[in-house]
């Protein structure tokens, strides 16, 4: 996956003023932290040293102390206005990040789970609400209101290039909003420790033109498109009667569960299992054969197909774009 | 007994728990493949179960996995109850469409052998069957909560809270029932 996490390379306002904060934070505290060790250097190289032809002058330690209250009593007010000037700082970034405004704005809801995100794009029109996982894509330009929930344990949701991290937490709803004004695909990472697979529940959030937007989610409200020859015939009929319809939906069959990432439009994501491999056909075998091998402790069982079954249930999966 | 003594004792009998301790979380991941395939799909008692078999699903005689002490099975268990709608007809164990399975009373008996044969193979009027459809492993898990539910497993490993608000205490602190079959005992098969 060649998308970027980095919170030094903004895509939209509210990151913008998060590495304002950033640089304003290391910049304050590069001024008392230079000064603070060039003066211990200072007094290092000053400090009287002994060798054989000239000992050691103990004179000093019978001198009295010299009074140092004034460097004191600066060194601490120089302190305090800086930590003041960083919490103002710190309570504007707040208060500018609450300002984004809102008109127009797309509504997206995430849903956590160990360890992958349901994502379901609300609309007015419930014939338009559709979900997907793991892949988020939202327009240039244009507001998002995501609203966080989660069905197990405290996550968070974190993609540092748009915004700082907000927790998903079970029987809460919170809301984060985020614009992005770069057009680009940003990586994302659970912020929370929430077990096992914690480091592999990644997502992405691709920012595309409005046009294209609206073309990915017209084609994302298609249903699955109908197998046409007899392997992927066969391939639906395992999966709309065998077990992955227990815990997936496809859209346009019978398949309707929610306990796993909708399967709709499987074969046009990047990754398999929230960012954890390649969406490659050799992947996906694997990872209906053993999923313990390639994410140990996920929630998916392991499938031991025979070969042709396994061959033909991939295939399905691969015409579903 | 000197204080030192008893300190040692303590200390010791609390070693000699710390394995079991361990063994009540352990996830066996990777469950072991081995074995040959069961052949014996489709073999219902009578021909009243609803549901047909799923396709393709290879089932092998090596994959029996229950563990009533291992806290994660039962766990996972309780997870699947929820997910596959069991509660659609046992409601949370108190019953419904489908007879109770937190009470003494076992139509078809509460031996795990016996509890996984009735969800493999479904019973007559209205238990559907699930083989091929469930994995033999998840099968194993809800086999554990639902001996569970009517305090059959170890209160050591039973789930001790729900994720959403539950009418009866949680599973670990139900008391035992005794369980009794009333209805026709059918023939413990070893899948």
């Amino acid at each position: 996956m060649n998308a970027i996490q980095n919170a030094l390379q903004s895509a939209g306002p509210q990151a913008a003023q998060i590495e304002q904060l950033w640089w304003l934070t290391l910049a304050v505290c590069a001024i008392a932290f230079v000064p603070t060790l060039g003066a211990l250097l200072w007094s290092l190289w000053r400090a009287p040293r002994a060798t054989e032809a000239t000992p050691a002058d103990t004179a000093i330690v019978s001198q009295p102390e010299r009074r140092t209250r004034s460097v004191v009593v600066s060194a601490v007010v120089i302190s305090g206005i800086g930590l003041a000037f960083l919490l103002l700082a710190s309570v504007r970034t707040d208060h500018a990040l609450a300002q984004l405004p809102l008109e127009d704005a797309l509504n997206i809801q995430v849903t956590g789970h160990r360890w992958w995100w349901d994502i379901q794009y609300d609309d007015p029109d419930p014939s338009k609400i559709f979900s997907t996982a793991n892949e988020i894509y939202i327009p240039v330009g244009r507001p998002v209101v995501i609203t966080l929930l989660s069905d197990d344990v405290i996550h968070s949701l974190w993609v540092p290039n748009l915004h700082g991290k907000k927790d998903l937490i079970p029987g809460q709803t919170a809301t984060m909003q985020i614009r992005a004004d770069k057009a680009g695909t940003y990586r994302g990472q659970c912020a929370e420790f929430c077990g096992l697979q914690h480091a592999f529940m990644a997502f992405t959030v691709t920012a595309l033109p409005a046009a294209d937007f609206d073309a990915w989610r017209a084609a994302q409200l298609e249903p699955a498109a109908q197998p046409t020859d007899e392997k992927a015939k066969r391939g639906e009929q395992l999966f709309t009667s065998g077990s992955c319809m227990m815990c997936h939906a496809i859209q346009g069959t019978t398949a309707n569960a929610r306990m796993a990432p909708n399967l709709t439009h499987v074969a046009s994501r990047r990754t398999l299992a929230a960012g954890t491999v390649a969406n490659t056909p050799q992947n996906l075998a694997a990872w209906i054969t053993d999923p313990q091998k390639i994410k140990p402790g996920v929630n998916m069982p392991a499938h031991h197909l025979p070969g042709g079954d396994l061959d033909a249930l991939v295939t399905y999966l691969g015409t579903l774009k | 007994m000197s204080a030192r003594g008893l300190t040692c004792i303590v200390a010791a009998s609390m070693l000699a728990l710390l394995p079991a301790a361990c063994d009540r979380e352990l996830r066996k991941l990777s469950k072991p493949q081995s074995g040959g395939p069961v052949p014996a799909i489709g073999d219902k008692p009578v021909g009243m179960q609803p549901g047909q078999p799923g396709p393709g699903l290879q089932e092998t005689s090596s994959a029996r996995t229950y563990d009533g002490q291992n806290a994660y099975e039962l766990n996972q268990g309780k997870r699947l109850f929820r997910w596959y709608n069991c509660g659609g007809c046992h409601a949370q164990g108190g019953g419904g469409m489908g007879p109770p399975l937190m009470d003494d009373k076992w139509i078809y008996g509460h031996e795990p052998d016996q509890i996984y044969d009735t969800i493999m193979n479904g019973r007559p009027n209205g238990m559907p069957a699930f083989r091929g459809r469930i994995p033999q492993e998840e099968v194993w898990q809800l086999v554990g909560y639902v001996r569970s539910m009517s305090g059959q497993a170890s209160p050591a490993a039973a789930p001790g809270r729900s994720d959403g608000i539950s009418a009866s205490p949680a599973e670990a602190r139900r008391t035992r029932e005794n369980p009794r079959t009333t209805g026709p005992e059918p023939p413990v098969k070893t899948p």
